[in-house]
């Protein structure tokens, strides 16, 4: 039992490391390193185009998207160098949020599904970071239900004609491509009318309205389709096939190992060590204030080396145990928990949220009104414990009032 | 990266997970508790024969020579199977302080009827209620002669070896105590078993009057060697505690699984599914946590301290967890003397306490964060 590299995992970590360190856009670190809830803040420098510079440069130097094909412009690593490269970029690897959704799953879903001709024009610039895709599932009628989205598409001719609408799509003001999902056969079972597209999110009669979040920010969108119509040639798989199509792309996001979501722990012990409480007594020092703390550094700790025990599966060529489906279920109630404690703990200036005024620059006032959408975006805690209970631990299903019966006699309200 | 046990350590695993499942049914803890004796002979001898008492002894002192992590797997496994049987006290404690703090002669003369099985012994620091601060401790050795009371004692009752926490000189502080042997089967001792929560682990209280105590380590270092002791034994119960929470969950899950209501299994309620899954989130984490400590205990890393605290905390609330929610799932039948649940609840809470409380593990968790965090 240990944490070091092989020979071969070391010769590839210095390598990389050798590249970023002549590479990197060290003049971002500074702001790179703090970065935490909301957007990057770059001190007036434009985020997407720092985002975009970065990921060129790895592209041509073979160190982006490291395990899609080399044809489609990756670097045909491994899992573990991915994870290698992920350790090594380090604070640069916020640059890449805009990525995230087209490489880690777009990409892959288009990689699986989609004719060789598209793959060749699509992907590379996708890797390179010049076109942006985002994923439009959601949907005001479908999000922990995924499969009862009512987005249609009808054939017409050699086309397909898309209308309604889609919620919570990440970055789909500034994508050029999205991947849709679409239900074809509304006489048939919830899972089995659906087809999977890729269009520009320019085509004509699609709109896209940001969503003004509780919290103030703006991350996502709706998407309206009014009439868009397509080429069949950007259907991915078979018609009526649709369900099968995303789970590639749930799949894949699954697979994105990282080294671990974080607690939220260090900065709540950072806090507590030099604050005084109303006695005059350090909060560390606290009884109360201590057992909470011990208990978000054990979840944080446990997070930390689960995920070191992927890695060493990644490491031995294995694919990893179900552990680390806990990560986002533990990570996202400590946040909010955090949160909530550390402006207890500020009295009744913990209502201040102006950043030059209260605590830590406001960072727990705005991870409080952050972290509910933790607990719910990419899989509720409800959905998260269904697939901890069924996949993991083998419970049955719950019943469902929809099952076979076709889309359009499923009751709605 | 590997952080993972080796191959054979995990066949080591599956083979004390085979050995114990034939010699160690719930039937065998229950029929402790229930009274047939302080523990089970039978299966102390099997596990000493097959040479897990010994693992983690060297073999110049009769044991395998092998190490922390194979000790590691063999704890899980004990936990697993509720095993009533004195392995804590006499091997993760007291063949520990041994072989931390033994002179040679101390090592010879112990070491290898511990790890054969004749010998049992345990630590007697604690002196009643408020858990082990130096100011509580009053028993003294003068002239090599031990006085005072010690209890609860884990396995007193059995022991023919403690090791005890007492003053070389009078006073409260931690400077005053030394760590001493005292051959159990001598003059001057008197013991009585005590009523606990779980009996299949029998706890009595010692008490000394002109017992023989021979010191072991350094005068003065009493202190600081339990701290350690207790340190390295909070990790391979940490293991026990890991194999607890997880057959109290597979209990649960087959219970679910197999119990009809409404129509329909109850594991396909969410209320039950979520309860589930919460446990092995619970367990999971103790288990990552239990990696780390494994990692620090066979590696003698800097990092040990927070790692024993770390494993320690996350380990007792997950068994703590898995055990009172195995019993809710059962529902009524949960609650009957008959079903095995509460065999589980019982070591659960017990395991919890006996290296200390959570009270006291958290405060060392912060300390250990903090000094870290300072240097």
């Amino acid at each position: 039992m240990n944490f070091d590299d092989t020979p071969q995992e070391a010769a590839f970590r210095a390598e990389a490391r050798a590249w970023i360190s002549a590479n990197g856009p060290r003049h971002l670190l500074p702001h790179l390193e703090k970065a935490g809830f909301g957007g990057l803040e770059l001190d007036g420098l434009d985020p997407m185009q720092e985002a975009k510079a970065w990921q060129k440069k790895k592209y041509e130097a073979g160190w982006a998207c490291l395990h899609w094909p080399k044809a489609y412009g990756g670097r045909g690593a491994t899992p573990i160098e991915r994870v290698i490269w992920g350790q090594e970029e380090g604070a640069y690897g916020a640059l890449s949020g805009t990525f995230i959704i087209g490489h880690g799953m777009c990409g892959p879903t288009v990689m699986d599904w989609a004719d060789e001709d598209t793959k060749t024009k699509r992907l590379p610039p996708l890797a390179s970071g010049e076109e942006i895709w985002c994923q439009l599932f959601s949907e005001p009628a479908g999000g922990s239900d995924l499969a009862g989205l009512r987005t249609k598409a009808e054939k017409d001719g050699d086309d397909w004609v898309i209308n309604g609408q889609k919620i919570w799509t990440s970055g789909a003001h500034y994508s050029q491509y999205g991947i849709v999902i679409t239900r074809t056969d509304p006489d048939a079972p919830k899972h089995k009318g659906l087809t999977m597209f890729y269009l520009r999110m320019d085509t004509p009669g699609v709109r896209i309205v940001p969503i003004k979040q509780a919290n103030g920010q703006s991350g996502f969108n709706e998407v309206y389709f009014d009439n868009v119509r397509i080429p069949d040639s950007q259907r991915l798989g078979a018609v009526n096939d649709g369900w099968k199509v995303s789970l590639t792309t749930l799949m894949n996001e699954r697979l994105s190992i990282g080294s671990g979501m974080s607690a939220g722990f260090p900065d709540i012990f950072e806090f507590c060590k030099d604050l005084e409480l109303s006695d005059g007594s350090l909060a560390i020092n606290d009884r109360g204030v201590r057992s909470k703390l011990a208990d978000w550094a054990c979840r944080q700790s446990g997070l930390k080396y689960t995920g070191m025990r992927a890695i060493s599966a990644l490491s031995r060529g294995e694919t990893p145990g179900p552990e680390n489906s806990i990560g986002k279920l533990v990570a996202g109630s400590s946040l909010q928990e955090i949160a909530m404690f550390a402006l207890d703990l500020q009295g009744q200036a913990g209502v201040i949220a102006d950043p030059k005024l209260a605590a830590m620059g406001a960072k727990f006032q705005a991870q409080l009104m952050r972290s509910p959408a933790t607990r719910v975006e990419g899989g509720t805690d409800e959905i998260l414990r269904n697939i901890i209970g069924e996949r993991v631990l083998g419970l049955p299903e719950d019943m469902r009032a929809d099952k076979g019966l076709p889309f359009n006699k499923i009751p709605t309200a | 990266m590997d952080f993972e046990f080796s191959a054979e350590q995990l066949q080591l695993r599956n083979e004390a997970r085979r050995y114990l499942a034939d010699k160690c049914p719930t039937t065998v803890p229950r029929a402790v508790l229930e009274g047939a004796g302080s523990y089970d002979k039978g299966l102390w001898q099997g596990l000493a024969e097959m040479g897990f008492l010994g693992a983690a002894i060297p073999e110049e002192y009769g044991g395998l020579g092998l190490g922390y992590l194979e000790l590691c797997v063999i704890a899980e496994e004990l936990g697993r199977a509720i095993a009533p049987v004195p392995v804590s006290s006499s091997i993760f404690l007291v063949a520990e302080i041994l072989k931390a703090a033994g002179t040679e002669a101390q090592k010879q003369a112990w070491l290898p009827r511990l790890a054969s099985g004749e010998v049992i012994g345990t630590l007697a620091a604690i002196e009643g209620m408020g858990g082990g601060r130096p100011s509580t401790l009053k028993a003294q050795v003068s002239g090599g002669v031990l006085t005072g009371d010690k209890s609860p004692v884990l396995d007193g009752d059995i022991a023919s070896l403690a090791v005890v926490l007492a003053r070389h000189a009078p006073g409260r502080d931690e400077a005053g105590l030394s760590l001493y042997l005292v051959d159990l089967s001598g003059p001057g001792i008197e013991r009585t078993v005590l009523d606990t929560i779980d009996p299949s682990r029998s706890q009595a209280s010692l008490s000394f009057k002109g017992a023989k105590a021979e010191r072991i380590g350094a005068e003065g270092e009493g202190w600081r060697l339990y701290e350690e002791a207790l340190d390295r034994a909070a990790i391979l119960t940490g293991f026990e505690q890991i194999g607890g929470a997880d057959r109290a969950l597979e209990m649960a899950r087959d219970y679910a699984l197999q119990r009809f209501a409404f129509g329909r299994a109850i594991g396909s309620f969410q209320a039950i599914k979520h309860m589930l899954a919460d446990m092995y989130v619970s367990a999971t984490l103790a288990r990552s946590n239990g990696y780390f400590g494994a990692y620090a205990l066979s590696t003698g890393s800097a990092d040990l301290g927070e790692a024993a605290a770390t494993v320690r905390v996350s380990a007792t609330k997950a068994f703590q967890h898995c055990a009172k929610n195995n019993i809710q799932v059962h529902g009524g039948m949960g609650f009957t003397w008959a079903m095995d649940c509460h065999l589980f609840y019982r070591r659960s809470n017990l395991l919890a306490l006996t290296l200390g409380g959570q009270n006291e593990w958290e405060d060392k968790l912060i300390d250990r964060l903090r000094a870290k965090n300072a240097a």
